[in-house]
């Protein structure tokens, strides 16, 4: 079950490479989707599947029992019998969220352009038609007001989905979010529970300026009482979006505005994603590379260059930006010693620089080496596309990092 | 109180409340530039605009609004809007917030609370004045000089007074303190510390009820929200903001702006450039209404007919109410700015004195019954100091609790369990 990219008008390729194979399948299997759903035994990603075709990977599995059970698909094993559907990750958000909206009559939408246009991305097209246009709300354009009414309506029964139309824009809406989306059920005493999503494209696009190709994830991490989640590929979008939905406490789902086209096969059964584990990509012995969002990409074009070299990275997608799931990431810290963190957000006070705080203060006798992080540089987004080229991390520097690293 | 019942304006159209006054409208606005002839003037702050406001849409409206106000005119005698009952409870509503809001200065200077307290002297007619007239399902948002909002809510005095101080008895269980009066029993959606902040959580409100009706077929529900606010925030982004979105998609609110003329220490004129704020509601297609905010009768008359309106589906209205506080911003505030003649102007258009004085002159209440309703207070006041000072303070245990409304939120441990089980989550000594 590959991803295949599909480069389609401005969402165009990922890489920046001229190579045109992107992710090998054989990096990229079936049953990652299982870590996705974590049955009552096992609430780690390395559930018992066969996943790798390179023996020399396969991992010896931890069991955890008590572990907190989520919402587990029991058909965990059945599912890979079961054909699915192919679909676009912007297809997969909209998926989810209809579905969502079926099921439970409080879930709404608002945002701008969600409702006749659609929204920007076509993540909520066609679902005002569906729904009618109070619950998928076209709002003026005032990210803090309509952001701050999702909150009260949070407050009030319903579960709003605030739609900010590229992630940047939600700076505007930074008062409500940090005052009362992450503070009021704790200064209401625990009265009022605020089961708000907050989702948008954001990261670094195709030569989009400055203020579009912002990443948000570090101005918000701080704030307490919000979770923070980072989708990669159409099974964790779906997943992490019905999660999201689901979940009582407020959640800020980061998209990226370039993987809105990719391509891969889901499930047809209904399935969430854990809100706060990360996703094992490539299990590997040599050298723990935790990443998200588009950064994957990268990370797994990088990785296909280091076997060839006869590394053996193992490749983990955080995909919880806040709280971080230090159980997959300490077990793989504890079996290779060595971390590279790839991420897009800027050097200063950025995911990875939290990660790098947390995984030292977690796993400091584990580690072989200093901890690697490559983030993008600490400058405004350039427009011109050779330096918007080296703002960002490319595949070529991740594999002279991991060089570096395991020498 | 010489003006009782002088007539409330509206800028939509103006019509007079008491039919016994011939038109008082002046066909010219009357306002003073930023000095102090304003604040010197000993007229009230009389002004009527001519409606550029084209009502074709809404004089439906404001006809039948006064029909109702006519209506109730002819049913009792002409000059008493209340009987003795209503009477008697917003008098009792307004003492207990004077009262409750001296002994909160009291206890502040006696070291039992702390931070910052704005206390609401002299503005209880607004208070008291629309928030009599909900239901316990309406929602109530209000700033920080919140305390007053709570109580005319039916927050326990006691809840109150132990959240002053910090106790786990407290109505947020001591995390929020002054500024952060919540109640989900009695729809109190806060106390909000920075200004403007509250008026989105409020439309939000609105909209849920709204939602209820159209979306979720809760045929009955007419649920209002009441967004409370002041002069300084009526130059904020979020006021308008909202003022668009309500009227946009008519949500069942009524903006209550509390112009006490300062924010802090800032003149409302020296901070706008228009300073009638009522006229801002018809620039975006909603009724605004200027009514005396030292009067608890008159502002129960306009809250009905918003309130009535929000409750029909009409949509929103902007009421300002032109009041005062008699005390400093907060209780750290030295307060020097004021011009003690203003100050002693107000003083003399004391609402409680003034509700005495109608209830008395309209034999709607003795002087006896008055006295008992004000050593009612007084009891319920000091019972809530003793039970607050009685309660416990928060353990540690407490720290970590309501962060998140499902703590897995916190995240897995290294351990592979998820940290809001270690054990030290619920002593509050794990680290976060």
């Amino acid at each position: 079950m590959a991803a295949i990219f599909q480069g389609v008008g401005a969402a165009a390729t990922l890489s920046s490479s001229p190579s045109n194979s992107f992710v090998p399948k054989k990096f990229l299997t079936s049953p990652r989707r299982s870590f996705c759903v974590p049955s009552s035994v096992v609430v780690r990603s390395d559930g018992s599947v066969n996943f790798d075709l390179n023996s020399k990977s396969r991992r010896a599995q931890q069991l955890v029992a008590n572990a907190v059970a989520t919402k587990a698909d029991s058909s965990a094993a059945s599912s890979s019998s079961n054909p699915g559907h192919e679909l676009l990750l912007f297809e997969a958000l909209r998926e989810g969220l209809e579905e969502e909206m079926e099921r439970d009559p409080c879930v709404c939408v608002m945002g701008e352009d969600v409702g006749h246009y659609g929204g920007s991305y076509k993540v909520t097209k066609d679902l005002a038609k569906k729904f009618g246009d109070l619950r998928v709300l076209d709002t003026p354009i005032a990210e803090n007001s309509f952001t701050g009414m999702g909150i009260g309506a949070a407050m009030t029964g319903l579960r709003p989905v605030v739609e900010g139309m590229n992630m940047g824009f939600l700076l505007l809406a930074f008062n409500q979010i940090s005052n009362n989306c992450g503070m009021l059920h704790y200064t209401s005493g625990g009265q009022f529970t605020i089961p708000i999503v907050i989702r948008g494209p954001g990261g670094v696009g195709r030569q989009l300026g400055a203020e579009h190709s912002q990443r948000l994830e570090s101005y918000f991490q701080s704030i307490p009482g919000i979770q923070m989640v980072a989708c990669s590929t159409p099974y964790n979008a779906k997943g992490l979006m019905k999660a999201a939905i689901r979940s009582e406490n407020p959640v800020i789902l980061f998209e990226h505005v370039l993987l809105y086209n990719l391509k891969e096969r889901i499930p047809d059964e209904d399935y969430i994603c854990n809100l706060e584990e990360a996703e094992m990509v490539r299990p590997g012995e040599h050298v723990t590379i935790l990443t998200y969002s588009r950064m994957r990409y990268h990370v797994m074009q990088a990785a296909k260059t280091l076997v060839n070299k006869g590394y053996d990275p193992e490749v983990i997608d955080i995909r919880s930006l806040k709280p971080f799931d230090l159980y997959t990431i300490g077990n793989s810290v504890k079996k290779t010693h060595r971390v590279l963190i790839v991420e897009e957000c800027m050097r200063t006070g950025g995911i990875g620089a939290s990660l790098t705080a947390a995984i030292t203060e977690n796993f400091n006798d584990y580690l072989d080496a200093p901890i690697m992080c490559l983030s993008s540089q600490d400058v405004p987004t350039p427009y011109a596309g050779t330096l918007e080229e080296w703002t960002v991390v490319q595949p070529a520097q991740i594999v002279t990092a991991v060089e570096q690293l395991c020498q | 109180m010489a003006t009782a019942f002088s007539t409330a304006k509206f800028s939509t159209q103006p019509f007079p409340l008491n039919p016994t006054s011939t038109t008082s409208h002046d066909s010219s606005i009357v306002f003073a530039r930023p000095t102090s002839q304003f604040l010197g003037s000993t007229r009230k702050f009389r002004l009527t605009s001519s409606s550029k406001f084209n009502l074709s849409r809404r004089s439906k409206t404001v006809v039948a609004v006064s029909d109702v106000v006519k209506q109730k005119k002819s049913k009792s005698s002409p000059s008493l809007l209340i009987t003795k009952e209503e009477g008697l409870d917003l008098y009792e509503d307004m003492v207990l917030g004077r009262a409750f809001e001296d002994m909160c200065a009291q206890m502040y200077y006696r070291g039992k609370m702390f931070g910052f307290v704005h206390l609401y002297n002299g503005q209880e007619a607004v208070s008291t004045g629309f928030i009599k007239l909900l239901k316990q399902q309406d929602s109530v948002v209000s700033t920080y000089r919140d305390h007053v909002h709570a109580l005319s809510k039916g927050v326990p005095a006691r809840a109150v007074m132990s959240e002053l101080f910090g106790k786990t008895t407290g109505c947020c269980r001591g995390q929020g303190g002054s500024m952060h009066m919540f109640s989900r029993e009695h729809n109190l959606l806060g106390g909000f510390a920075f200004i403007g902040e509250g008026i989105p959580v409020a439309t939000g409100a609105a909209f849920t009820s709204k939602y209820k009706r159209e979306v979720l077929k809760e045929a009955d529900c007419d649920h209002v929200t009441l967004a409370f606010f002041g002069d300084g925030t009526c130059n904020n982004g979020q006021f308008f903001e909202c003022l668009n979105m309500a009227a946009l998609w008519k949500l069942p609110i009524v903006f209550v702006v509390e112009n006490n003329l300062w924010a802090i220490g800032m003149s409302h004129l020296r901070a706008t450039s228009d300073p009638h704020i009522y006229k801002k509601g018809p620039a975006f297609g909603m009724p605004g209404i200027h009514v005396d905010g030292m009067d608890v009768l008159k502002v129960r008359e306009v809250a009905k007919e918003a309130i009535g309106r929000a409750r029909r589906g009409e949509g929103p209205t902007l009421v300002e109410c032109e009041t005062y506080r008699f005390r400093g911003h907060s209780l750290a505030d030295p307060d020097e700015l004021r011009d003690p003649a203003e100050k002693a102007r107000y003083a003399a258009r004391d609402p409680i004195t003034a509700l005495k004085k109608y209830l008395i002159e309209n034999s709607l209440a003795s002087e006896a019954e008055l006295k008992t309703i004000e050593k009612k207070i007084d009891e319920v006041v000091e019972d809530a100091v003793e039970f607050a000072d009685e309660s416990p303070v928060p353990s540690r245990s407490q720290l970590l609790e309501n962060v998140f409304a499902d703590p897995k939120g916190f995240g897995i441990g290294p351990d592979g369990r998820y940290r809001c089980e270690d054990p030290k989550f619920t002593e509050g000594t794990a680290h976060v």
